[in-house]
């Protein structure tokens, strides 16, 4: 019994801090690009306009709700809510510290990445359901570029799994004690942050909503609290990138003098304040020349990777 | 590869370089003393208005803001009966203040009025007159003009000599 209501603690704690951190984010990316373009970002509205966040609620609450006449009503409402619970699902095999995790599953990472890639299903339905032009352009170039780049995430991530012998994400962090993966895993750690920023279609890689040229992309015809879940999902998205890379590189909750948990927060911090700072300095490249980073040149280095592991693995034992 | 590792490094020290920002409300820049903002009107040394009523300044208007009425007063000195200007038209060029013969109208730093309402926009004569000489100090038309108004004839002015009297202009 007392099992069960420590999982709903675990449960609603990490929905209210997820939900509450992606909402932050959003503060706290403006704050941080504006920094670091010599702005100082909002600033105005409550302390360090920490209340932004606040106002940009009530905007997007009371914003009118609106489904164009032309689109396909039952999936342009369901389209939101999709990336929401397959990003919200994806969180519930990650072990922010030990005892803290709702679902302790043995193919933890597995789970995680199937949902993760069931998120592409959210952002075509948008497309396709909006029935315009820009949302279809802007869905299709998505779900090219998440299924291409989802193919060495993976891959990407099986050294880690090699060198820990576990799918589940705690034994994972546990077998870091030594040395993080991020050492031996160098070329992994690299491959999974490009692959991860493509995911999260974040700005290197945010061509999927490529303003200036799709106008919003899939989500043009979204407003209201509908376009607010498709930013949400984005967020959270980052968070999930972050925390399992926190996780799978650098140590989990591993860490001198602070309680673990601690330990896991600011490594995500500082690991999504480098999404931030890589939006901050990088320019969009062109389409193919996505295409041809992705399977010319990161397939066969994460192959490399994968061959160049499995070898040592191997000899060492 | 290294280019963008290189480009992040630079991105990330902007952090501690000095912000561009100038966080209006709270600290402002300082503007020139010729800054083209809110129009006034200024009097003479005297006190006395310095518009003569000429309509140069609202010929000269671009936007055609200014709307104003001569009158004359018991002297035979002209000035404005209503001045009025509509900011919410005025480009703040400052050709008003150039065309003026008499430096009544002029521009100055200051451009903190915004308004509610559109119709508070419509600065009227006693909305415009201030009680000062503005840039110019010193400046009285009529006592450098030679133009005759009770109490002051022809001739009467600073450093002008008295008319000719054609008739005892002699070859």
């Amino acid at each position: 019994m007392s099992e069960t209501i420590r999982y709903i603690i675990i449960i609603v704690g990490l929905l209210a801090v997820l939900l509450t951190v992606a909402g932050g984010l959003t503060w706290i990316e403006r704050r941080l690009l504006g920094l670091w373009q010599e702005r100082y970002g909002p600033n105005r509205v409550g302390p360090f306009g920490l209340l932004q966040v606040v106002a940009d609620m009530i905007k997007l609450f009371t914003k009118e709700d609106w489904i164009p006449p032309f689109a396909d009503k039952t999936v342009f409402v369901l389209a939101p809510a999709v990336i929401i619970i397959t990003t919200l699902m994806s969180f519930t095999v990650i072990t922010f510290a030990p005892g803290i995790v709702v679902a302790d599953l043995n193919i933890g990472l597995l789970f995680l990445l199937g949902m993760s890639s069931m998120s592409v299903y959210s952002i075509a339905l948008a497309g396709w359901s909006s029935n315009n032009k820009y949302s279809l352009l802007g869905s299709m170039r998505a779900m090219g570029q998440m299924i291409s780049y989802e193919v060495f995430m993976g891959l990407s991530l099986m050294g880690v799994v090699m060198l820990a012998g576990s799918f589940n994400l705690g034994d994972i962090v546990k077998s870091q004690k030594g040395m993080w993966f991020c050492v031996p895993q160098i070329l992994g750690l690299i491959i999974f942050f490009i692959a991860g920023l493509a995911e999260t279609r974040r700005i290197p890689f945010d061509l999927p909503e490529a303003e200036n040229e799709l106008v919003a992309g899939y989500h043009t015809e979204y407003s209201g609290m509908k376009f607010a879940m498709f930013f949400l999902g984005e967020y959270i998205g980052i968070i999930l990138i972050s925390a399992l890379m926190v996780t799978m590189f650098f140590g989990g909750w591993l860490g001198p003098w602070l309680p673990p948990l601690m330990w896991f927060i600011v490594k995500t911090c500082m690991v999504i304040a480098f999404f931030i700072l890589i939006r901050g300095s990088l320019p969009r490249p062109r389409y193919d020349q996505l295409m041809a980073l992705g399977w010319k040149l990161m397939l066969p280095l994460a192959l490399l990777n994968l061959v160049v592991t499995g070898a040592i693995v191997l000899a060492r034992r | 590869m290294l280019s963008v590792i290189r480009t992040l490094w630079h991105v990330f020290l902007h952090l501690f370089s000095k912000r561009v920002t100038v966080q209006y409300p709270d600290e402002r820049r300082p503007l020139p003393p010729r800054w083209r903002g809110r129009i006034i009107l200024s009097r003479d040394p005297d006190g006395q208005e310095r518009c003569v009523a000429c309509h140069l300044c609202s010929i000269a208007c671009p936007v055609g803001c200014i709307a104003l009425q001569a009158t004359q007063d018991e002297h035979g000195r002209r000035y404005p009966e209503f001045f009025r200007i509509n900011f919410s038209r005025c480009i703040f060029c400052g050709f008003c203040e150039e065309a003026c013969p008499t430096y009544a109208i002029q521009l100055t730093p200051d451009y903190e009025m915004s308004e509610y309402k559109r119709p508070n926009m419509v600065y009227e004569k006693e909305d415009l007159t201030i009680n000062g000489q503005g840039k110019y100090h010193g400046y009285n038309f009529y006592r450098v003009a030679g133009l005759a108004i009770n109490g002051k004839d022809k001739g009467e002015a600073e450093n002008e000599r008295p008319p000719v009297d054609v008739r005892s202009l002699m070859p």
